[in-house]
Order: C-alpha cells, then sequence, then structure tokens
C-alpha cells in the first residue's frame, strides 16, 4: 500500500487548493478589520439583531422545508421498496432525472411559473379558478427549497429500505406485531442512518442558500445566506462576511456532530 | 439574463479566437490590452473590429457590481490597463491613487465628448483628469398606464402610494433605495446625517409592505410581461422595455433625481497604457459609439454621435433629459468608511424585516 502514495497527490492538491487555502482565507479575513488589524468584531456580528433575525428565519425555513421533504420520501420510499418499479430504480430515476438540469434554470424555472402574468396565473385563468400568488414570499421560498433538495432526501431513505434484510420483517409479522407495529419498531429504528443522512443534506443546503431566497423571495425574504453575500458583492465587507462564514460553519459542524451522535446512539424515536 | 449574455459571449469569443488561431494570425498581434468591464456593456462586435484594425488583442474580464471590481483592482489580482465602473467608485479609486490622469491628447476623438456630461462628474472629479464617460442616464419611475386608475405616478412620493400595494418594483441595491428615500423627503441622496438617514430607512420599511419585489436586472422583463404597475429603473433600460411593450412610460420624478454616469478609467498600474489609450480612442469614434448606443440602447454623451442617430432617437427625452431635468439630478459621491457602515446597517434592517 504503503508505494502508491503518489495516487493520493492529486487528492492532496485538491484538499489543499479547494479546502485549506479557502478555510484560511475566510479565518484570516474573518479575525481581521478593514484596516488589516485583529479583530473578533466580525464573529459577535452574528449576534446583533438583524444577524440573529436572519438566522432563527434560514433555521426555521430550512426544518419546514426538511419536515416537508421527510413527509415526502419516506413513504415513497416504503412504496417503492414493495413495487415492481421502485426495485428496478426507475422511479427512483424519475425523481432523480431534474438533478441533471443546472440548479439555477431550475429555480428560474419556478420564477416563471409563479411570477404574476405567469404560466400558472394563465393556466389558473384558463381553468377559472383563483390564481394563489405565492411568489415573493416565504412559501416560494420553501417551495423552492423542497424541490431543488428533495431527490437528496429521496435517495438515502430509499438505498437503506431497499437493502433491509427481509427476515427481519417477516419475524416481526411472525411475533404477532400488526403492519403498524412492525413499521414503528422494525423498519423506522433500521431505516435511522437512512433519514438522519436525508436530513443533513437538505437541512444544511436550505440553511444556507441565497440563490433560492433571492430568486424566489423578490429581495424580500433575507435569510443569512443573503446577508453574507451582500457582504461581498453589495458592503464590499470580505472581513463581516468572513466572519459570519466562519460562524455558519461552526454550527454547522456542531449540528452535524449531534446528527450522527444521535444516530450512533439510535435513541432516534421519530413517532 | 446578463450571466446569459455573458456565457454565450464568452462561447462567442472562445470559437472567435479559435477562428483567428486556425487563420494563423493569432502570432500577427503585436500586443495586449486587459480590459475590465461591466458585463456585456459594449457591441462585442467592436473587439473583433479593433483587434482587426490595431492587432492589439483584447482580453476583457467581466463583473457585475462595483464592489466586485473594487477589491480586485485594489489588490492587483489582475493587471488591468483600462477599466470601466461608476462615477462614485471613478472617485474611491482615484482618492486611492489606483488611477492614472487620462491624458487628453492622446484621444484624437476626446473632442466629440459631451461637455454636459464633463460637468456632471465636476462635482467629484474637478478637471475631469480621471474618467472618460461611456455611458450615462438618470433613474426614474417606469409605469404602465394600462394598469393604473387615477392620476400617473410623477413624484417618488407616489412609490408610498398605498392604491400601488403589490403593483411597486423598488431597486435592490442600496444607494439607489436610499437615494428614492432621501430625494422624496428632500434630503440629498449624499446625506451624511444620521437623522436624515434614519428617515430613510423608516420610510423605507415602510414601503415594503408595498413592494412586489426588490430587483435590479429583471425590473425591465417584469414591467413588460405586465407584472407590476411601476417600478424603479434607469434610464438606459426604457428604450428597450418600450420596444417590447408600447404602453410603458417613464417619468423623472419632480423631486429629481441621480444622474449616473459610468467611466472608463486608466489604472496607474498599466502596462500596457499605450493600448489603452487605443482602445478608448476606438471607442470614442462616433459611428462606433453609435454602434454601442444601438446595442446597449444606454445614452452616450458622444456628440459626434448624435449626428448619426435618427430624428425619433435625437427627440427622445429618454435619452437626452432636459436641461430642467438635468439641474434637479444629483451624482452619487463616494462615502466615507463610516458613513458606508451606517448604510448598510439601515438596508440590513429594511431587507430583514
Amino acid at each position: 500500500m504503503y508505494k502508491h502514495r503518489g495516487f493520493a497527490l492529486p487528492f492532496i492538491i485538491m484538499i489543499i487548493i479547494g479546502t485549506l487555502v479557502p478555510l484560511c482565507s475566510i479565518v484570516f479575513y474573518g479575525f481581521t478589520d478593514d484596516t488589516g488589524n485583529f479583530t473578533i468584531e466580525n464573529f459577535l456580528a452574528m449576534f446583533s439583531e438583524e444577524h440573529i433575525k436572519a438566522l432563527i428565519f434560514s433555521v426555521l425555513l430550512a426544518l419546514i422545508s426538511t419536515f416537508i421533504c421527510l413527509i415526502l420520501a419516506y413513504p415513497l420510499g416504503l412504496i417503492l421498496r414493495k413495487s415492481k418499479l421502485g426495485k428496478s430504480g426507475f422511479v427512483i430515476f424519475i425523481f432523480v432525472l431534474p438533478m441533471w438540469m443546472n440548479f439555477l434554470l431550475r429555480t428560474m424555472a419556478w420564477q416563471v411559473i409563479l411570477e404574476r402574468n405567469g404560466l400558472l396565473d394563465h393556466f389558473c385563468q384558463f381553468l377559472n379558478i383563483p390564481f394563489v400568488e405565492i411568489i415573493n414570499t416565504p412559501f416560494a421560498v420553501v417551495l423552492g427549497m423542497v424541490y431543488d433538495f428533495l431527490p437528496f432526501m429521496i435517495l438515502p431513505i430509499y438505498n437503506v429500505l431497499k437493502s433491509m434484510d427481509e427476515g427481519l420483517i417477516e419475524a416481526s409479522y411472525d411475533l404477532g406485531a400488526g403492519k403498524f407495529t412492525t413499521l414503528r419498531k422494525v423498519i423506522l429504528p433500521l431505516s435511522v442512518p437512512g433519514i438522519i443522512s436525508g436530513i443533513t443534506m437538505v437541512f444544511v443546503p436550505s440553511l444556507t442558500t441565497f440563490v433560492i431566497s433571492n430568486m424566489l423571495g423578490g429581495g424580500k425574504i433575507n435569510l443569512i445566506g443573503n446577508i453574507i453575500e451582500q457582504e461581498f458583492t453589495v458592503s464590499a465587507n470580505w472581513n463581516l462576511g468572513s466572519g459570519l462564514s466562519f460562524v455558519m460553519m461552526i454550527l454547522i459542524v456542531v449540528s452535524m456532530v449531534i446528527f450522527t451522535k444521535l444516530d450512533e446512539d439510535g435513541e432516534v424515536n421519530l413517532l | 439574463m446578463k450571466k446569459m449574455v455573458l456565457i454565450v459571449l464568452l462561447v462567442m469569443m472562445t470559437v472567435g479566437l479559435l477562428f483567428v488561431s486556425g487563420c494563423g494570425r493569432a502570432s500577427d498581434y503585436i500586443g495586449q490590452v486587459h480590459i475590465y468591464c461591466f458585463g456585456d456593456y459594449f457591441d462585442p462586435d467592436l473587439i473583433y473590429s479593433f483587434e482587426d484594425e490595431t492587432r492589439i488583442q483584447v482580453v476583457l474580464d467581466t463583473f457585475d457590481t462595483n464592489e466586485e471590481l473594487y477589491p480586485v483592482v485594489k489588490n492587483r489580482t489582475v493587471d488591468y490597463d483600462l477599466i470601466c465602473c461608476s462615477d462614485y467608485m471613478v472617485c474611491k479609486l482615484m482618492k486611492e491613487g489606483l488611477l492614472d490622469k487620462v491624458d487628453k491628447e492622446k484621444l484624437s476623438n476626446y473632442k466629440y465628448m459631451d461637455e454636459k456630461a464633463l460637468k456632471m462628474l465636476q462635482n467629484i472629479d474637478k478637471n475631469n483628469d480621471y474618467e472618460v464617460p461611456h455611458t450615462w442616464g438618470t433613474y426614474g419611475i417606469i409605469y404602465n398606464p394600462t394598469m393604473i386608475d387615477g392620476p400617473m405616478p410623477k413624484s417618488w412620493d407616489d412609490l408610498w402610494d398605498a392604491r400601488f400595494k403589490n403593483q411597486i418594483i423598488m431597486t435592490d441595491s442600496l444607494r439607489e433605495s436610499f437615494m428614492v428615500a432621501l430625494m422624496r423627503g428632500g434630503y440629498s441622496l449624499n446625506s451624511k446625517d444620521l437623522d436624515e438617514l434614519s428617515y430613510a430607512r423608516d420610510e423605507l420599511l415602510k414601503q415594503k409592505e408595498l413592494v412586489y419585489k426588490y430587483s435590479n436586472d429583471s425590473t425591465r422583463d417584469l414591467m413588460i410581461g405586465g407584472a407590476a404597475a411601476l417600478g424603479v429603473i434607469t434610464s438606459g433600460e426604457v428604450l428597450y422595455a418600450q420596444e417590447c411593450n408600447e404602453d410603458l412610460e417613464y417619468v423623472i420624478p419632480e423631486e429629481g433625481s441621480e444622474l449616473w454616469t459610468d467611466c472608463w478609467a486608466i489604472t496607474s498600474y498599466a502596462k500596457e497604457k499605450d493600448y489603452a489609450y487605443k482602445f478608448l480612442d476606438y471607442m470614442l469614434r462616433p459611428e462606433n459609439a453609435y454602434k454601442n448606443f444601438e446595442y446597449l440602447t444606454y445614452a452616450i454623451p458622444n456628440t459626434g454621435m448624435y449626428e448619426l442617430m435618427d430624428e425619433e432617437e435625437r427627440n427622445s427625452d429618454i435619452v437626452f433629459p432636459s436641461d430642467k431635468q438635468l439641474k434637479k439630478c444629483q451624482v452619487l459621491e463616494n462615502l466615507d468608511n463610516k458613513t458606508n457602515k451606517i448604510y448598510s446597517q439601515f438596508w440590513k434592517e429594511v431587507k430583514g424585516k
């Protein structure tokens, strides 16, 4: 093994350029002010009123969209586990298909659909039903998040359900458990790893997104991602932007650690 | 939209380069000039004709906001020879010694420059030493009369009118949004006074309930599509919007407005100054200025170009605001760091409500 160390070189270079250098720059900018002096103000700024408000709002929207993704994806996984179509992977393929298109384009498409005088509006007029205008509201942002990130929830849940040992479920029935009890006591606990990775893969990008809230929120929905983005593009304050990103990174790492901890202990009881 | 155009442009440029090198002409270049400009801000054909004529290769990079340009020029991430940015950014770069004086002697077409545009800039650069205007225009209200009952908008105050609830598109830009609120209150758009700025913030907060969307680039398309009745827009976008939707009208509010000029400037560390001058002079040629006008529909302050325009274009009060209107307009000044922080803080409070 030792003599194959050369193969690791591309990855080492990638880690240095793609992770270490940016991370060091963020730490450097975060710990300095615009004159280059040391400061911790950029980190403490997270606790100012607007930032905390944006953070709480982001967490809220991310939780809602994660929850919606979960209740959409889990039943689907259960259905697909049994069905022929599901086993062949065809339905999963259909769900993952939109991911072949660029994420920005898909979000932009929602803008065209939901916009006043847009596609949905015209369709509703055609059918003579009232059009509910959700563009530029938090609902549109949640819709965008669910649409964009749902495949990330479906895939891990489907995978863990598909590979579950059928014998365990039969054993549960043999021992007199009903359908519901089997789901609650056997299937659900066994699928926790898939649920956990699904939750992380939806929650983290939802929490930090600024593109979806920009495009579907009409500039009225200010998430923590938008604030960080604006520090770079509008205020030209890289120091504050870096400081806030760093705090976000810490928060995400902490929540990941908690998630994995729950997973290991198997303490998650979702019902 | 701009990004899409940019991608198409990049592809076109790559193809163009391949074509050129395919013909074995690449080695003919006598040198390169590095230009940093707003995305899609002049007719791309001019690059090819310039290269053909002078054998100087144009290396063009683009950006979206002035604030993106600033750290790049400041830290010399790339050594650009020629940049194009807004008036207040020119002012900031000038004060930090990052720009070189423009030697007008080297620009044979500088004589076509419209004095009016130069005069507007003298607030920030007394002798117009450091910049050469590229485009200019005003901010105002674009509106769709077919969607409005009652009197048409004519002042900034109308953007606070409850009858336009959910029908207003505001700019998603810090300085311009504060400009609207400050001008409405009768203050300078360069106000540094904390009370005036707090007033502007409170008014913008009040206005938020009426706003349909905060947007910059998409305002034009939303107005064309009839998504909102009125919006804050820059005059350069109006001609194009009217071509697509004849109903649309534009007005410079009676309180006055912001007059902006986007300018070329030469960096203090430029390596190929002579080439930069050549390119600049090429852009100032009346027929090329006219090409840019046709391409961008933004007003270009070039008296030679005025001769080339047709009757309708020459009489457009969108391209040529009256002296009376210009008199009420102000130019954005660069603010000191402390004031800048207040603006960003207040803007965050507005956006975060």
